[in-house]
């Protein structure tokens, strides 16, 4: 059993989680409350990670982050290192892959709260974060934890951008499913075997908490 | 002092008004569909219409413009001073009683805000809420939440809430349909005596006769999104009434 792969998978998956969903509380919220026509175009963007093919996703941000963009060389200098096969990288390839999977659930929680709420918390003076703190955060709990559940697994179970974008650096960019990938390449399908179970055991514990949540509320929906 | 005048369409809905309330306490009345509850939003603020519903129009509240299309002159609804207070409640339902009625003031140190609102300290807080549960007799609530309360409960809770800010304008849509008459009645009393006390412009939309002549003030009739007549509420009332039994005669 690799600890070291299965730590940094960890790691990963928790730093991507929190990361996405202070980004994708704000952007959930823009889209839900917001009147611009443009924010469509904005849905979009933050969509398109769902169908694009991984690889392509993890290709684009290898050329985007290295050395030959103005991006990737601001990056850079920014981090002192380039972003490309580094544990920072993965990172912010991890937060763009999983981004619909905390924005799509948010926006359906948020525009699950009764319009009325929303109003009247805008005569009672209450700012647009005041009203996203205090009425859409807090009704739309279950949402927000469908939202960091699936971050998380997604992030757990990625394989094409971290090969495209990390590589396969051990205690760097080595995570469980590059782990399962070279094991069963070299035939070593009992320690494949465990690795697997334990990307699926992961994966079970996280979405019965979610599921059990709801079931202990009476299956109802808050 | 309100005037407003306002076209607003909304899909087929065509929403025509041109008014100026002389005394603080208005009704509004007419049947459900003629467009009272379009026309409160307007006045608080919470529609801005949209580009294929636009809204053109002027509203000035003791001379303070809050809209006025031709300036581009939108006034946030949250800076407006005016309390509404919906059919549905709209209680924010994972909050107390009590919390419910303190969500609209502001927590600072007592001062006033650049908008002219009150700022309050935690002290000040709980005895404005205390103050404004007194007041619609639900004083009994104060840790419940929604889920708890009756409807009528309820509409009390939310007119505390909409109160407790100390609005300059006060919205109310048929806000005590959930209420029996004498339970109703007694409310509309204390409602009445505090806006006066605070000076607050009132305006209460209702398709119910008997509300609109219990406040006897002012009436403006709409009917399907035009005013049909403005005026003292027994003339406009006895116009409305011989116009329907007209109406039931001619059938």
């Amino acid at each position: 059993m690799d600890w070291q792969a299965f730590a940094l998978t960890l790691r990963l998956a928790s730093i991507t989680t929190i990361l996405l969903l202070a980004m994708a509380v704000p952007l959930a919220a823009l889209l839900v409350l917001g009147r611009a026509r443009w924010l469509a175009a904005v849905e979009a963007l933050a969509t398109l990670p769902l169908v694009l093919p991984p690889t392509v996703l993890g290709f684009f941000l290898l050329v985007l982050l290295g050395p030959h963009t103005a991006i990737g060389r601001a990056i850079t200098k920014l981090f002192g290192h380039p972003l490309a096969f580094s544990f920072d990288g993965l990172v912010i390839g991890s937060v763009i892959y999983s981004l619909p999977f905390a924005v799509q659930p948010l926006v359906a929680g948020f525009a699950a709260v009764p319009e009325a709420l929303v109003d009247a918390g805008r005569l009672l003076g209450a700012s647009p974060a005041r009203i996203v703190i205090t009425l859409l955060v807090p009704l739309a709990r279950r949402s927000l934890i469908t939202a960091a559940v699936l971050s998380f697994l997604h992030t757990v179970g990625e394989f094409g951008v971290v090969l495209m974008l990390g590589g396969d650096i051990p205690g760097a960019t080595r995570t469980l499913s590059i782990v399962l990938y070279n094991q069963v390449e070299n035939f070593d399908y009992g320690a494949a075997d465990r690795t697997a179970a334990i990307l699926v055991g992961l994966s079970l514990v996280a979405l019965a908490a979610i599921y059990s949540k709801g079931h202990a509320r009476g299956g109802s929906r808050a | 002092m309100l005037e407003f005048q306002l076209d607003a369409r909304r899909g087929g809905f065509h929403l025509q008004v041109e008014c100026r309330f002389a005394s603080a306490w208005t009704v509004i009345f007419g049947p459900s569909g003629a467009g009272k509850s379009t026309l409160l939003r307007l006045l608080a603020g919470l529609d801005r219409g949209r580009a294929d519903e636009p809204v053109h129009g002027r509203v000035a509240l003791n001379g303070h413009e809050l809209t006025n299309t031709s300036r581009h002159l939108w006034v946030n609804p949250g800076m407006r001073r005016s309390g509404m207070v919906a059919q549905q409640s709209a209680l924010f339902p994972h909050l107390s009683a009590a919390a419910n009625v303190a969500y609209g003031l502001q927590d600072a140190n007592g001062h006033q805000d650049v908008y002219g609102r009150r700022e309050w300290t935690r002290a000040q807080r709980a005895q404005r809420v205390d103050e404004m549960l007194e007041l619609v007799g639900a004083t009994e609530l104060v840790q419940r939440r929604p889920a708890e309360i009756s409807g009528g409960q309820a509409q009390r809770i939310a007119l505390a809430r909409a109160l407790a800010p100390g609005p300059k304008l006060l919205l109310l849509d048929e806000p005590f349909s959930a209420l029996d008459g004498a339970a109703s009645d007694a409310l509309l009393d204390r409602l009445q005596a505090w806006t006066s006390a605070n000076g607050v412009q009132t305006i209460l939309a209702t398709h119910d006769v008997s509300d609109a002549l219990a406040t006897s003030a002012e009436v403006l009739l709409l009917r399907e999104g035009r005013q049909v007549a403005l005026g003292p509420a027994a003339e406009v009332l006895a116009q409305e009434r011989e116009r329907l039994l007209g109406r039931l005669g001619s059938n």
